[in-house]
């Protein structure tokens, strides 16, 4: 096992794995930017290091200077977290000829997966079902009209570099598909560097269910079952739970051997997950693969019981998996919802100064924080400030003590959306389990104009 | 006279008008940039850009004007 590992990230994961190193016996160093000095990460590391200005093109995203602070701490591994270089090719080779540990799958993994064109022709290979849709670019608005008849509307067109929603549109007729190419293509551009577009059949209404995996270097590997993340605001997820409240026992089984023939045939290696789009008829078709550890990963951890990143740390240091699918098993409900620094009408961010914090506690109660009670809540990152994580019996259970700890938390200073939560896993039709990608479309905003 | 302001806090990433210029109602005025979000600043109203009160790479707060219009 590893003595000391660099975290190459900021917030809630940075601390979140110092919280397992410091279990495992591991030292750690943490990396911060000047707007991060008074972050509670950095003073739980062992060591920290500043690397740069606020802006994330100058320090988290900084590659030079985070080896640097590895090779002067003399980490001999570097955990990316989530986000930032997480999913970057290039780090992650790097990383590697600098004689450092990359906790995660390699360089050509993560840049093949990143791809989504390459993704696609890879899971169709591996025998995962994949949505209908170009297998290469598209180069003209023509030839995307011709495609799009080929598949019948409604299509989805989507960047290749894409993220985050960007560079991604749902299109309904030849008009909206002529005016979206071009500007997604161009957006993709700016903000990629690449204005690749492909199309592919649209999933109406989808579920979002994914598949979480751990493998070792030599081959073996197992899934730790779903969560559905399916509640989202500006295609980024709010609420995610485990396990799915609607997928049957057969189709997760399926869905979780078709994650492992991914596995296998990628020759993947430490924790990933498969995400897929499930329709009504529980059809799944493969989104695509985040190599790295997820935001919502801690709701996998509250049914199964394994700790995620303990696994990533075994698994990069080169012990073998000591799990097997027959030990895995469901235990209760776990709901993970994402406190976000944002106005709870608009989503758009609010950053400022957080003057008090108050934290429900009780059984089955976990929190994942990147502030304190006196943070200043910078306008530089993400804003996600907090994740609060629930364990339940069941899937009853866990909603009532979540909603009872949602009224219990107090954030103030700053605008968050803990008021669109409450009313989010109070709904009706939360309850019911009707968590489809539409939800707050249809059952949070219209409560919003009402008022 | 309608003042254009702010809908969140965060810094000026571009300014799209130009003093002087002619614009239309729902016409991009300046793109705000926070916490990894781009949002677009509408002129209200159609009319002249009488004064851009922030520049580029300027901190906004909630509320805060960034143009007038006439």
């Amino acid at each position: 096992m590893f003595n000391k590992v660099l975290i190459a990230n900021r917030g809630e994961i940075a601390a979140r794995i110092i919280r397992t190193c410091k279990r495992m016996n591991i030292k750690t160093v943490a990396v911060y930017s000047e707007a991060d000095k008074e972050s509670p990460y950095v003073s739980m590391a062992d060591e920290s290091f500043l690397i740069g200005k606020p802006k994330v093109n100058e320090s988290y995203l900084n590659i030079e200077k985070i080896l640097q602070a590895a090779k002067e701490s003399g980490a001999e591994a570097i955990h990316p977290g989530y986000g930032l270089l997480s999913e970057n090719a290039d780090f992650a080779r790097r990383t590697e000829t600098e004689g450092i540990t990359f906790i995660g799958p390699g360089a050509d993994i993560i840049a093949k997966m990143g791809d989504k064109i390459a993704a696609r022709a890879e899971m169709k290979k591996a025998g995962v079902p994949i949505i209908p849709g170009t297998e290469s670019a598209v180069d003209s608005p023509e030839s995307a009209k011709e495609r799009a008849a080929e598949f019948g509307y409604p299509v989805m067109l989507k960047a290749a570099a894409g993220g985050g929603g960007i560079g991604m549109q749902a299109v309904y007729t030849d008009e909206e598909l002529e005016k979206a190419f071009e500007g997604n293509s161009k957006r993709a551009q700016a903000f990629f560097g690449d204005g690749q577009m492909f199309i592919e059949k649209l999933i109406e209404d989808p579920r979002h269910i994914e598949i979480q995996v751990l493998a070792d270097k030599y081959g073996n590997a197992v899934h730790l079952f779903e969560r559905e993340c399916s509640i989202q605001r500006r295609h980024q997820k709010v609420v995610e739970e485990a396990p799915s409240p609607v997928l049957s026992e057969v189709t997760r089984e399926k869905m979780g051997l078709s994650a492992l023939k991914a596995v296998e045939s990628l020759g993947y290696a430490n924790a990933g997950t498969i995400e897929f789009l499930v329709d009504d008829h529980e059809n799944f078709y493969f989104l695509e693969m985040n190599t790295r550890l997820q935001v919502e990963h801690p709701v996998t951890e509250q049914i199964t019981g394994i700790d995620l990143v303990e696994q990533q740390l075994r698994v990069a240091s080169g012990e073998r998996l000591s799990l097997s699918q027959n030990d895995l098993i469901i235990d209760g409900h776990a709901i993970e919802v994402r406190i976000y620094a944002e106005d709870p009408r608009t989503f758009f961010p609010s950053p400022g100064k957080l003057t008090n914090m108050e934290l429900p506690e009780g059984p089955g109660v976990r929190h994942e924080l990147a502030v304190n009670g006196e943070s200043q809540v910078t306008p530089f990152y993400d804003p996600m400030i907090a994740k609060l994580v629930i364990h339940g019996e069941n899937r009853t259970d866990a909603i009532e003590r979540l909603t009872t700890a949602l009224q219990e938390y107090k954030i103030e200073g700053i605008k968050c959306n803990l008021t669109m939560l409450e009313q989010v896993v109070s709904h009706e039709k939360f309850k019911q389990g009707e968590t489809k990608t539409s939800f707050i479309e249809n059952y949070y905003l219209p409560t919003l104009t009402k008022q | 006279m309608t003042e254009i302001k702010a809908s969140m806090a965060g810094s000026v990433w571009k300014l799209v008008a130009s003093k002087g210029e002619q614009v239309n109602d729902g016409q991009d005025i300046a793109i705000l940039e926070s916490m990894k979000m781009e949002i677009p600043i509408p002129a209200e109203t159609s009319g002249t850009v009488k004064e851009l009160k922030v520049s580029e790479g300027d901190f906004v707060n909630e509320g805060d004007v960034i143009a007038i219009i006439e």
